[in-house]
C-alpha cells in the first residue's frame, strides 16, 4: 500500500470515528455529573477491609486476581525484552569509554539519589494508605538507581547493580504474589481472597493480603524496570556490532579513576 | 466543558493514529503508541471524575467525604506502569529490526520481504 | 476554579500529544514525550487521581523518553560511520 493510499484509508476511518464518537460523547452524561456505582460500592468494600486507599484495595484485594494477569504482562514483557536484546553471537562487547561530569551536575545527582530512592520506597510501603503503591513506587526507586549513571558513569552504575540479583527479584516478585493467592486457598478461603486480619484503618499493618500484595508488586516492579533500563543501556553504550566503532581509540586509562573515585563516593 | 474531555481524548486518539499511520520511523511509531495509548487514561479519568470529589483516599478524610470513581483510576493506574514494560518489548524489536535489516523505516522494511 | 485548571491542563495535553505526534525526529520527540507526562500527571492531579498521576509522572516524564533515547542511539550508530548521530537513521535504501 502506497503512502497516499495509506493516509487516505486513515482519514476515510478517521473521519467515521470522529463522526461516532463525537455523537457518542454527547450522548454521555455531562462531565463531573454522573453516578458510580461501582466507585460507591468499591469505596464501601475498601473501607470494610479498612483499606484507606481505595485504589490499592482494588488493584491487590477486590480486583487481585486482574492484577495478577497484569503483573504477568510486564513479567513476560521484561522477559521478552531481555531475550531480544541479549548479546548475540557476532557482537562484541566494548568498554565504555569513563566520562567527565561536570561537578555540579554529580553533586546534584549524588544528593537527589538516596532521598530519590527513599521517596520510591516510602511511595512503595505505603501504598495502602497514601497515594502510591507498588507499581508508582517500583519506578521510582528503579529510575532513582538511575541517577548514578549521570553523577559518575556507567562503569560505576554497572558495579553498584548487580544484575542478576534484580532478575531474580523480578521472579521472586511474581512467586511471591501467586504464593500469597495459594496461601489463601490453604487457609481455606478462594485464590487471592483477603484472609489475613485486616488491622486498622490508615495504620501501616493494614489491609491484610493487599499490604503483602504490594509489596511483591513492588519489588517485581523495580527488578523489571532496573532489568529493562539496564539491556537498553547495555545496548546503547556496551554491545556493539561486527565492524561497528572500529576507527576510534579509547583511551580508558586516561581518566579512569573517575568512576572509582564516583563509586566510593556513593 | 460538559464534553471537552471526551473529546480532548478522542483528540488524542486520533493524532496518535495518524503518526502511526504516516510514520517513516519505527522508533517514532513507538512513541506515537504510546500517546495514543495515553488517550484512554484521559477517557477513562473524565469518566470517573465528580464535582466536587476528593482523591479516594481517606488516611485523613470523614469516611463519608464525597470522591472520585476509585475503580477507573485503579484500571488506568496499572496500565501506565504495564504499558511502559510493552513500550520497551516494542522498543528491542525495534532494535533487533535495525541490526537484521539495517533500516527502521517501515517502508523499506516491507520493499524488503516483497 | 477546578473547571479552569482542568481545562488549562487539557489543552496542554492535547497540545503536547500533537506536538509529539508532528515531531519526526525520535530525539526530539521523546523529549516532547516527556513533557506530554508532565502534562497529564498536572491533568490527573486535577481529576483528583493522584495515584495515578504519580504512576505517569514516573513513566511518562522519565522512563518511556529514556528508553526512547537509548534505542536512539542504539539504532543510530551505523556500522564502519563512528557515531553518525545527526544522519536520520531510517532514510538509507
Amino acid at each position: 500500500m502506497s503512502p497516499r493510499v495509506r493516509l487516505w484509508v486513515f482519514l476515510v476511518g478517521a473521519a467515521g470515528f470522529a463522526a461516532l464518537f463525537a455523537a457518542a460523547c454527547l450522548d454521555l452524561p455531562a462531565f463531573g455529573t454522573v453516578p458510580h456505582p461501582y466507585g460507591v460500592r468499591a469505596v464501601h468494600a475498601a473501607l470494610s477491609h479498612h483499606t484507606a486507599n481505595v485504589i490499592a484495595s482494588v488493584n491487590f484485594d477486590l480486583r487481585a486476581f486482574d492484577t495478577l494477569g497484569e503483573e504477568s504482562i510486564l513479567f513476560s514483557a521484561v522477559i521478552g525484552t531481555v531475550v531480544l536484546l541479549r548479546q548475540a553471537r557476532d557482537e562484541h562487547r566494548k568498554d565504555p569509554e569513563p566520562a567527565t561530569v561536570h561537578p555540579p551536575v554529580r553533586r546534584f545527582a549524588l544528593l537527589t539519589l538516596p532521598f530519590a530512592l527513599l521517596v520510591g520506597l516510602y511511595v512503595i510501603a505505603h501504598g495502602q494508605i497514601s497515594p502510591g503503591g507498588g507499581f508508582q513506587g517500583g519506578v521510582v526507586a528503579a529510575t532513582a538507581l538511575h541517577l548514578l549513571y549521570i553523577a559518575a558513569d556507567y562503569r560505576a552504575l554497572e558495579r553498584v547493580r548487580p544484575l542478576t540479583l534484580y532478575e531474580i527479584g523480578e521472579a521472586a516478585g511474581e512467586a511471591a504474589y501467586v504464593i500469597t493467592g495459594l496461601a489463601a486457598v490453604l487457609a481455606g478461603s478462594a485464590f487471592l481472597a483477603n484472609v489475613l486480619p485486616f488491622g486498622t484503618l490508615a495504620t501501616l499493618s493494614s489491609g491484610g493480603t493487599a499490604m503483602v500484595l504490594n509489596a511483591a508488586v513492588g519489588l517485581e516492579v523495580t527488578s523489571g524496570i532496573v532489568v529493562l533500563l539496564a539491556r537498553f543501556l547495555d545496548q546503547a553504550v556496551e554491545i556493539e556490532e561486527p565492524g561497528e566503532g572500529g576507527g576510534s581509540p579509547r583511551d580508558t586509562r586516561d581518566s579512569g579513576g573517575n568512576g572509582d573515585d564516583e563509586r566510593e563516593r556513593a | 466543558m460538559t464534553v471537552l474531555p471526551y473529546l480532548v481524548a478522542g483528540w488524542i486518539f486520533l493524532i496518535g493514529v495518524y503518526g502511526l499511520v504516516t510514520s517513516r520511523d519505527l522508533i517514532h511509531a513507538v512513541g506515537c503508541l504510546a500517546v495514543t495509548q495515553s488517550s484512554t487514561y484521559v477517557l477513562l479519568l473524565a469518566v470517573g471524575y465528580r464535582n466536587g470529589g476528593t482523591a479516594p483516599v481517606f488516611a485523613d478524610a470523614p469516611t463519608d467525604s464525597r470522591v472520585v470513581d476509585p475503580v477507573v483510576q485503579a484500571l488506568a493506574l496499572t496500565d501506565i506502569v504495564v504499558g511502559a514494560t510493552v513500550t520497551a518489548l516494542l522498543l528491542a524489536l525495534v532494535v533487533q529490526l535495525r541490526k537484521r535489516h539495517g533500516t527502521v523505516d517501515p517502508d523499506a522494511l516491507s520493499e524488503l520481504k516483497g | 476554579m477546578t473547571d479552569v485548571l482542568i481545562v488549562v491542563a487539557l489543552l496542554l495535553v492535547a497540545g503536547a500529544a500533537t506536538a509529539a505526534v508532528l515531531n519526526r525526529d525520535p530525539m526530539r520527540q521523546a523529549l516532547v514525550l516527556s513533557f506530554l507526562g508532565l502534562a497529564l500527571a498536572l491533568l490527573f492531579t486535577f481529576l483528583q487521581a493522584p495515584d495515578v498521576a504519580l504512576s505517569q509522572l514516573a513513566v511518562g516524564s522519565a522512563v518511556t523518553p529514556l528508553m526512547i533515547l537509548l534505542t536512539v542511539r542504539k539504532v543510530r550508530r551505523r556500522p564502519g560511520s563512528g557515531d553518525g548521530v545527526d544522519k536520520p537513521a531510517g532514510r538509507e535504501r
